[in-house]
């Protein structure tokens, strides 16, 4: 083939009927709008990640001796929030492993979507299930020794809300480096969870702990959300205990979405 | 090689030395080798090859899921790396897999790519609406797409490939997996797109009935290189048709096998097997009548003809040495004799 054609010479389909582009923030609506349908069509898939939590809050929660400065359960049931926040959130990745089994996924990356919407929207979708969680386990334990503070409760979501999308971000990240095999992305995310979980002192305090053990749950950021969220659900406001909990959620958020950017941008 | 039937049209695919290799365990393949294709406005092409052939990876350059290792290409007037999201503004993509995420339902996909593609919600369900009713997927619409059948889905991938209605689309294997029935539906579908609407059709498929019945020009690919690129018809015409004459004895055979070289048509190939005779040659079916007319009258009776007009296979055959319905490994008997 010898011929050779300028470029601008090659013709363009009917570009001109089409709308402008969205910008970025219209494709990440978007993109979280299409993640939340599913869940709004059948809402009870929330209890998915739910039911190691509920296990917990109803065999183990009985276990634990009550304490001076109120019951258990008061104690007891934001950390087993945080918990649920943190098994959806790293749960959603295989949503996506599916998709890119599936093909959808591709369908996505050939739509003129940024690859930046792609992974935002999806990850802030993990506030609706979150929150919906949330409000399960607060009505669940509201009629027994729990007091209710609902502005203090409100304050803690928000708390959450910053570590469910970077730990869905990261999940995403994993999804997209596992590819296909979902093998590989369920055994990272569950080699993971119990040691954070533990490390944050959600099932025991770790007050009592060796030195090292103190070290790395000091290392992990999910030790400040917990104790944020334990201060705010006891109805007390302490600024530095929430501030640094606001920290490491915002940390958790922008480190998430920095590593889930990079793996969506490199995925094609 | 030769792709007369392109150039007189404007071409909204044009690629120059496109080549793509891959690095799979430390030894590099070279899926695509050096492409130089153009497909003008308007054509309904297709892309025929044994699997692993390059057919899918040269159709992901093109639609920008990977990048070329060299060579370029440009796509509605885009360069395929440059200009990536022009690209997938312009083009409608069908992949292998299903379009649709499996805990969707069919009409929120279509809604969101619409909106995906800058459609007002009203419009986006307006067109959501018109392809579930042109694809016959209304009463599908509020399902999850993990409960549709196979032909189902397809529609559906079709269908979300069509929302912005574009100019270009492209579909990867389009009826692998489908039942006869629906992949002629399918098939029909993707005829009347192109006759009705105009759209500029690129497919690939190792389904030589179905290039054969849908496109008008199918591009042969072969280990990442284009072998063959003309009309279906052109193709076949080229080799001939071929005509077996069996005989009572090998006398006869030998009378008929010299005959044939001029009888059945200029650059006539005869091979003889005993009492069997094979003449390939272009317009042999015309003239095989005659002969063995002229035959009998030499008296040598001719007690069985067949004659069949030449297939894409015995194209690919004939071009590679293998035939596209086998393994990709075997070599056919064809081949071998």
């Amino acid at each position: 083939m010898t011929t050779t054609i300028d470029t601008h010479l090659i013709a363009r389909p009917r570009e001109a009927c089409l709308p402008s582009p969205p910008g970025f923030l219209a494709d990440t609506w978007n993109v979280m709008v299409r993640e939340l349908r599913p869940v709004l069509r059948e809402p009870a898939s929330v209890l998915f990640a739910m039911v190691q939590p509920l296990v917990f809050l109803g065999l183990f929660a009985p276990l634990l001796p009550e304490v001076e400065s109120g019951s258990a359960l008061q104690w007891f049931v934001p950390g087993i929030i945080a918990m649920t926040a943190l098994m959806g959130a790293s749960f959603t990745g295989a949503n996506l492993t599916q998709e890119i089994v599936s093909g959808s996924h591709e369908r996505l990356l050939v739509s003129p979507l940024s690859r930046s919407s792609l992974l935002v929207g999806r990850s802030l979708k993990e506030v609706v299930p979150m929150l919906m969680q949330a409000a399960i386990i607060v009505a669940v334990v509201t009629p027994f020794s729990f007091d209710l503070h609902l502005a203090h409760v409100l304050v803690g979501v928000v708390v959450l809300a910053g570590f469910s999308i970077g730990v869905g971000a990261l999940s995403f990240a994993l999804a997209l480096a596992a590819k296909d095999q979902d093998w590989l992305f369920w055994t990272v995310q569950q080699t993971l969870i119990f040691p954070l979980l533990l490390l944050a002192g959600v099932l025991l305090p770790l007050e009592g702990a060796p030195g090292w053990l103190r070290l790395a749950s000091d290392l992990n950021p999910l030790t400040y959300v917990v104790r944020a969220e334990r201060a705010l659900f006891a109805g007390t406001f302490p600024v530095d205990t929430v501030g640094s909990g606001v920290i490491a959620s915002a940390v958790v958020a922008a480190f998430g979405l920095l590593v889930g950017l990079r793996a969506m941008r490199a995925s094609g | 090689m030769n792709s007369s039937s392109a150039p007189h049209r404007q071409p909204v695919i044009r690629t120059q030395g496109l080549t793509r290799r891959f690095t799979r365990q430390k030894k590099s393949v070279e899926a695509v080798r050096g492409l130089d294709l153009e497909v003008g406005d308007g054509e309904l092409v297709a892309f025929l090859g044994p699997n692993g052939a390059g057919k899918s990876t040269t159709l992901r350059m093109l639609t920008t899921l990977i990048e070329p290792t060299s060579g370029t290409a440009h796509v509605a007037g885009h360069d395929v790396v440059r200009e990536r999201r022009q690209v997938r503004r312009s083009i409608g993509y069908v992949g292998q897999g299903n379009a649709a995420g499996h805990q969707q339902r069919g009409r929120d996909e279509l809604v969101s790519q619409g909106r995906a593609f800058g459609l007002s919600r009203a419009a986006a369900y307006a067109r959501a609406e018109e392809l579930l009713d042109a694809f016959d997927l209304t009463d599908q619409a509020m399902r999850p797409v993990s409960t549709l059948s196979g032909g189902q889905r397809r529609r559906l991938d079709v269908a979300i490939g069509l929302v912005h209605t574009p100019r270009l689309l492209f579909l990867d294997e389009p009826s692998t997996g489908l039942d006869p029935q629906n992949r002629a539906n399918l098939q029909e579908q993707i005829r009347r797109l192109h006759d009705e609407q105009g759209t500029t059709i690129v497919l690939t498929t190792h389904y030589l009935e179905e290039a054969d019945a849908i496109a008008d020009r199918v591009v042969v690919i072969d280990h990442g290189r284009v072998i063959a690129d003309d009309t279906a018809t052109a193709l076949k015409a080229g080799l001939g048709d071929l005509v077996t004459l069996s005989f009572a004895d090998e006398a006869a055979a030998v009378l008929a096998a010299e005959g044939a070289t001029w009888a059945l048509g200029d650059g006539a190939r005869v091979e003889r097997l005993g009492t069997t005779v094979r003449t390939r040659a272009a317009g042999a079916a015309n003239r095989v009548a005659r002969f063995v007319t002229d035959l009998d009258a030499a008296g040598a009776p001719v007690s069985r003809v067949e004659v069949s007009g030449a297939t894409l296979d015995d194209v690919f055959l004939e071009l590679t040495g293998r035939s596209l319905r086998e393994n990709d490994h075997t070599t056919s008997e064809g081949a071998a004799a």
